[in-house]
């Protein structure tokens, strides 16, 4: 609990939380708006020039599809923070307080993953509430039957999305924390991170088109869409996908935990 | 029981030897400096005994807890080592909040450090607009946090002027007064000279010395400061010096004789009946930067 607490100090600084819920709220605006607002936009209004009807938005499941969509952008903002919270631990040479006042690494370790997990966990809540709050806002514009919308099984689809948007999140999160104490230095750790989510990830599946099944941005992408044909693999089931990219980030966090563990903090 | 302890304290990276072996002990309540040229595996020694590096062999213990469970012995322990290092963005205080959050500190001690280490009035302002000087102190603030017994400061006066030194002094000082032991490393030799009971040396990762200050001190060579009036007999009473059995160096317009302050006398004489007149005798002991840089080997 002190170690949650110490960490959520950091967290909370002004320019870092209202800065990071500023980049979640404008990313979900921006992708919801552009879901009901290029609705009738032959290039499509979601990712990939992919195209939601009018019908697909009015179902039960149409409220969560903006907010499904953002998880990408919002597993970013997560990589980017679960990656500077860590490896400024070594840039700015904080580590060696840290260990000397909890020496207990793997104790240090998961109390500061939790922190940035609940940090993750309000950022979710945040677009949620954005997207859900835009959708009924630009319903009328979209002339989107919103009836479903207020249903007991549109809050179970609700409900069911956020779970998998926030394990989406605080899987790109675990990446970033990964990446963070194995570069230690956070531009390193961000731009490999996102340069190979957003880049190689794309090239090595366009490439190879199976690889996208063990690739782990394709694989939260699955996640988060629930595994519905929104996911970027169409051949993968949501509980393959789970399992595969649970085994994946639990190998890399183990082997990184061993190594933290064991390594001598000289900087 | 001693503060600090080590026995054959060793840290190899590959083939370089940074400690090797390392024996000594620091008794408990005491100022204990620790010094050693660049290099000389001062702070590798001081990471390992907190833990943040594993020693390639050797054991010690500090008060009398194993060095191998930090964790029964930290809590005790404040420390700043290689120079502060700090959150930028957040205010002096809020890094020290986070710290006293973390070890489970009242955080009622926050104000009280930052009124101690002289920082009033600054504890809100953000890290990165401090001064190296500033920077120091609170990091002084922030190895204070535990209310410590053993303290353990790695140069902990660097970048403070005149007065901040005689400040981090009296407050060392007002420390060990109280029973907290001080493990303090410094470049300043004069500084430590002047608070340090007992002494840690070390030389390439070797320690060469470990004991009261003051017997390092009788420990090493005194000398007589010789200077004759006229400098023409300079060399003259070099020669005269020798034939007597004790070997003299010509330094400018001085003869350093090598030899303690009771043959001040017989020089006088010796320097009288050759007709040699002496403007300057004077013996004098070296001092703490002398003897360091003889048992160094560094000038």
């Amino acid at each position: 609990m002190r170690i949650f607490l110490a960490e959520w100090r950091k967290l909370r600084r002004p320019t870092l939380f209202l800065g990071s819920m500023g980049a979640v709220i404008a990313v979900t605006a921006l992708i919801v708006s552009l879901l009901f607002l290029l609705i009738d936009s032959d290039t499509g209004n979601a990712e990939r020039g992919m195209r939601i009807t009018r019908e697909v938005l009015a179902l039960s499941s149409g409220i969560t599809i903006g907010f499904s969509n953002s998880a990408g952008l919002l597993g970013l903002v997560a990589l980017c923070v679960f990656a500077a919270q860590t490896a400024q631990e070594y840039t700015y040479g904080t580590l060696r307080n840290l260990l000397v006042r909890e020496p207990r690494r793997i104790r240090l370790l998961l109390g500061k993953y939790l922190a940035m997990s609940i940090f993750a966990l309000i950022s979710v809540i945040i677009s949620a509430i954005t997207s859900v709050a835009l959708a009924f806002a630009l319903s009328g514009t979209a002339k989107v039957e919103t009836a479903a919308w207020q249903t007991a099984q549109a809050r179970m689809d609700l409900i069911e999305t956020f779970g998998n948007v926030l394990i989406s999140t605080i899987g790109y999160g675990t990446i970033g924390m990964v990446l963070g104490l194995v570069l230690r230095s956070p531009i390193s750790s961000i731009s490999i991170g996102v340069g190979w989510l957003l880049v190689v990830e794309s090239i090595v599946s366009i490439a190879w088109s199976p690889s996208a099944d063990w690739m782990p941005g394709s694989l939260l992408g699955v996640v988060a869409a629930g595994g519905s044909p929104l996911g970027v693999s169409e051949t993968l089931s949501y509980t393959e996908a789970l399992m595969r990219v649970s085994a994946l980030l639990l190998v890399a966090a183990l082997a990184t935990l061993f190594t933290f563990r064991r390594r001598d903090v000289a900087s | 029981m001693s503060a600090i302890s080590v026995t054959g304290l060793t840290k190899r990276y590959g083939d370089l030897i940074a400690v090797n072996g390392a024996t000594f002990e620091v008794p408990i309540g005491t100022i204990c400096g620790f010094v050693g040229p660049n290099g000389s595996g001062k702070t590798t020694t001081i990471r390992m005994l907190l833990s943040l590096i594993e020693p390639t062999s050797g054991t010690g213990q500090i008060l009398d807890e194993p060095i191998s469970h930090p964790e029964r012995y930290l809590a005790k322990v404040g420390a700043m080592i290689e120079g502060p290092a700090f959150y930028p963005a957040l205010s002096g205080a809020e890094n020290l909040r986070v710290l006293a959050t973390l070890g489970g500190y009242p955080h009622s001690r926050v104000p009280e450090l930052i009124d101690l280490v002289g920082l009033s009035g600054r504890g809100g302002d953000k890290y990165k607009t401090y001064s190296l000087g500033m920077k120091q102190r609170l990091g002084i603030a922030a190895a204070l946090l535990p209310n410590p017994k053993l303290l353990i400061l790695d140069e902990p006066t660097n970048g403070l002027d005149p007065a901040g030194i005689q400040e981090i002094r009296d407050l060392l000082s007002n420390l060990a007064k109280q029973g907290v032991t001080v493990f303090v490393s410094s470049h300043l030799l004069s500084e430590i000279e002047m608070i340090s009971e007992y002494l840690v040396m070390l030389r390439k990762g070797e320690v060469i010395f470990f004991g009261k200050t003051i017997d390092l001190l009788h420990r090493s060579r005194p000398i007589i400061v010789a200077r004759p009036a006229s400098s023409s007999d300079l060399l003259k009473l070099k020669n005269l010096v020798d034939a007597a059995g004790h070997p003299a160096t010509i330094d400018g317009d001085v003869l350093k004789v090598d030899a303690g302050d009771d043959w001040s006398a017989d020089l006088n004489r010796l320097a009288f009946e050759n007709n040699i007149l002496l403007r300057q005798l004077t013996p004098v002991r070296p001092n703490l930067e002398e003897t360091f840089f003889e048992m160094t080997e560094e000038r």
